[in-house]
């Protein structure tokens, strides 16, 4: 009998720390995938963050570098210019990527470095409790901003897909989501474009990935996805904001 | 032996890196230790090497831990601001027992200080200098000769003890030029890094750098483990130098710059007909404690030499006998506050006994 | 023997090439040297300072609090530092920029050689530091002039070798300077 469906060999066969509803898990499962479909798993390093993600290692079957906090792509580059013949990835959640890592993502895709980033958009700190994060939505209650953010005191919420796109460096910068079979199967593609792009050694590939955190929005499973769809997607809308290879 | 070359403390700094294998070097420009990433970004990149200039001192060591891990020779290099904003990076190395190696030129501080010659980074340097509790390695030059063979030296102690190392210098070893023989590596038996990142094959272990430690025991485990470590470490591997000590009366004990300097004076006292002997430590961390144990067997007064209001003197004071007299001359850092080797002659004579 | 000199004046006078120089010519002799360029709020008032030790051993104290030769190429330098020298020293002063007539500063020599005007009546003023250096051989007795020759290749970049007969007759004139008189 054939079997259609399986676990990715990238991805261990353990049960992940993730809460119900959660998306970081079918999130990891696409990267595995495209690291799979590539036939790349024995040359690929992943460069944890801190926060929900930073147990990469626990999950993935490839070798991992943990990064202090909002400094993978700074950790990437090194990585990745000592071992230029390897696949380099991080993945990285809000806060990191787009509240203290500001300054090492913008200069890491300005150089152009040759490696992938995954930047996990779920508009909260997820690991330390729900606080306000740089992606909050105007409005958007969290344990930081208990009245909603307030833009005038706090800024307007990172769109870092955009904004990374207008760099030179950047070859490649889109926004998925995976909240429904549709998105899902467009995330998969657009993923795998951004790993095309280091496989062919094309240039600095950025995925922003919007992802449900239901236990830190107070919402079940299904009204997290809900909210995705109404308020998010409306906000940071799905595009490929730069194909530069037309990959 | 080669033909002597007459180069400035930070370029052999750099030349050494190179000599020892460096593959990846990663700096923010800062005064007095520019030189290093001008001489790397010259010569750097035609052995093969990568040479970056980061936007920030937080993403060079970043870039450190990041080529380390993957198991590449990998250097950066600051003063005083930029080796706080390091701190970081530093911490995370230590706690993933990765090597690296930092140079730090001294200026002064606190905050944006100035640019001349300081030993006030000594309780960074020596303590740690991040959170969480751990030490590095520091090294302490005080020729060009020394800022060669010890830079050579920090990436071999490095890897061997998997503990980032320090080269800790100020502006006068740096920007001073000396005649130096430029050495060819030493041969020194390295393990394999096998625990390097380096894409995990089939039948082959994961690799995983981490300092995030939150199994039952890890951590405290950890702990002692580089306790003992350090223990190996200080037993091994402690460098210094003595200068007339068999006799002597008196002990300066100076490290670096102050030690240069001193070691004049002693020459002064010498002629002068007093009996003082030089202590020089070469290993900061781990400081050559039973050496000054030993010395302060016989000799009961030292006098200890700073730029700064006295960091070093805490060890000083820790290593020797109890019944040792450890007297103290610093100039705290600032603008001509160099002392001279008359002047720290004058202090000789206050204190002979 | 240990040796050590104290060069200073204002920068363009190529006070920092002078101690390159002697330090070339020291290596030269088999000597080690270390070369010590001054820092200090000085620095920032325009002058230069260096400080160069030679010696068969160790050179011990880059850092010179009282030098045994001063070359003081400006007023400034002078009236600052010319009263550094040790008992027993020798200031070699560019007197054609040092009022130094009638000043006497007990128990140091004084020593006056008009470095500007020499280096102009050979066609170049810049080439004051090589007359300051070759006055400073002859006078110390501390390095050959044929070896601040020699050191003239190390510290000229290659583009510059043609000016080394220029400068070796500068060397020349402050070294006949000093031993006239």
């Amino acid at each position: 009998m054939n079997q259609v469906f399986s676990r990715p060999i990238s991805l261990k066969d353990v049960q992940t720390h993730f809460c119900p509803g959660c998306q970081h898990g079918a999130i990891h499962r696409l990267v595995a995938e495209a690291i799979d479909d590539f036939g790349i798993r024995e040359r690929t390093i992943g460069i944890a963050s801190v926060g929900c993600s930073v147990f990469l290692y626990s999950y993935f079957d490839v070798d991992v570098v943990e990064s202090p906090h909002g400094r993978a792509p700074a950790v990437a580059t090194g990585t990745k210019r000592a071992r230029p013949d390897r696949i380099v990835f991080t993945y990285q959640g809000d806060g990191d990527l787009a509240a203290i890592g500001t300054s090492e993502i913008i200069h890491a895709a300005n150089r152009g470095e040759a490696i992938t980033v995954i930047f996990v958009n779920n508009t909260t700190y997820g690991m330390t409790g729900g606080q306000m994060a740089p992606t909050t939505l105007p409005g958007q209650k969290t344990s930081t901003s208990p009245e909603g953010r307030d833009i005038s005191n706090d800024g307007a919420p990172f769109k870092m897909a955009e904004l990374l796109s207008n760099l030179d460096g950047v070859a490649f910068s889109a926004r998925v989501a995976v909240n429904s079979p549709k998105n899902v199967l467009q995330a998969k593609k657009i993923i795998n474009t951004a790993f095309r792009y280091q496989v062919e050694g094309k240039g600095f590939a950025f995925i922003e990935v919007l992802s449900a955190c239901p236990t830190n929005w107070g919402m079940n499973s299904l009204q997290a996805n809900q909210r995705l769809t109404d308020e998010m997607i409306p906000y940071f809308p799905l595009n490929v904001y730069k194909n530069k290879g037309n990959l | 032996m080669s033909e002597k070359i007459f180069v400035k403390g930070n370029e052999a700094v750099a030349m050494a890196a190179i000599e020892a294998g460096l593959r990846c070097y990663f700096g923010y420009p800062i005064t007095p230790q520019s030189d290093i990433p001008e001489y790397l970004a010259r010569e750097l990149p035609k052995t093969g090497g990568t040479f970056i200039q980061v936007e920030s001192e937080i993403g060079a060591i970043n870039m450190v831990l990041g080529a380390s891990a993957a198991g590449a020779r990998a250097m950066t290099s600051s003063s005083g601001p930029g080796i706080s904003l390091k701190q970081e990076g530093i911490s995370y190395m230590a706690g993933s027992e990765l090597p690296g190696v930092i140079v730090d030129i001294m200026r002064q501080g606190p905050g944006l200080g100035g640019i001349d010659a300081s030993q006030a980074d000594y309780w960074q340097a020596t303590r740690g200098g991040g959170h969480g509790g751990y030490r590095i390695i520091v090294l302490a030059p005080a020729s060009v000769q020394e800022m060669y063979d010890l830079t050579m030296r920090a990436f071999d102690l490095s890897d061997l003890y998997r503990i980032p190392a320090m080269v800790l210098a100020d502006s006068v070893i740096g920007q001073m030029k000396e005649s130096i023989v430029a050495n060819p590596r030493p041969e020194v038996d390295l393990p394999a890094k096998e625990w390097a990142v380096r894409g995990r094959r089939e039948g082959e272990p994961q690799n995983v750098v981490k300092s995030l430690k939150l199994g039952d025991g890890e951590m405290e485990a950890f702990h002692w483990a580089m306790h003992d470590r350090y223990k190996v470490l200080a037993d091994r591997e402690s460098l210094w130098e003595e200068i007339q000590t068999g006799d002597a009366e008196l002990i300066v004990t100076a490290f670096g710059s102050t030690a240069r300097i001193s070691r004049t004076a002693v020459d002064m006292a010498r002629e002068a007909g007093l009996k003082v002997g030089l202590m020089r430590p070469i290993t900061l961390f781990p400081f050559p404690s039973h050496a000054y144990l030993a010395l302060s067997q016989r000799c009961k007064r030292f006098l200890d030499i700073e730029l700064s209001t006295g960091q070093m003197i805490d060890d000083v004071r820790l290593s020797v006998a109890r019944d040792t007299e450890v007297s103290f001359y610093g100039r705290p850092p600032g603008a001509g506050s160099l002392p001279t080797p008359e002047e720290i002659f004058q202090q000789i004579r206050k204190v002979y006994p | 023997m240990r040796h050590d000199v104290f060069i200073a004046g204002y920068g363009g006078q190529g006070v920092l090439m002078a101690g390159n120089l002697l330090s070339y010519a020291a290596i030269h002799e088999g000597k080690n040297v270390s070369f010590l360029p001054a820092y200090g709020v000085e620095k920032r008032g325009g002058s230069a300072m260096c400080t160069v030790v030679f010696a068969d051993g160790d050179t011990g104290s880059p850092v010179v609090g009282h030098p045994s030769v001063s070359l003081i190429l400006n007023q400034l330098s002078f009236d600052k530092y010319a009263a550094m020298v040790r008992q027993g020293g020798t200031c070699i002063v560019n007197s054609s920029l040092v009022e130094c007539g009638g000043v006497e500063l007990s128990g140091v020599e004084i020593f006056c050689v008009p470095m500007n005007q020499i280096a102009l009546d050979l066609g170049d003023v810049r080439m004051v530091n090589m007359v300051a250096c070759g006055a400073y051989a002859a006078r110390s007795g501390a390095l050959a002039q044929s070896s601040l020759e020699e050191a003239l290749k190390k510290v000229l970049p290659e583009r510059n070798h043609r000016l080394i007969p220029g400068n070796i007759k500068a060397i020349e004139a402050g070294a006949a300077m000093a031993r006239k008189q």
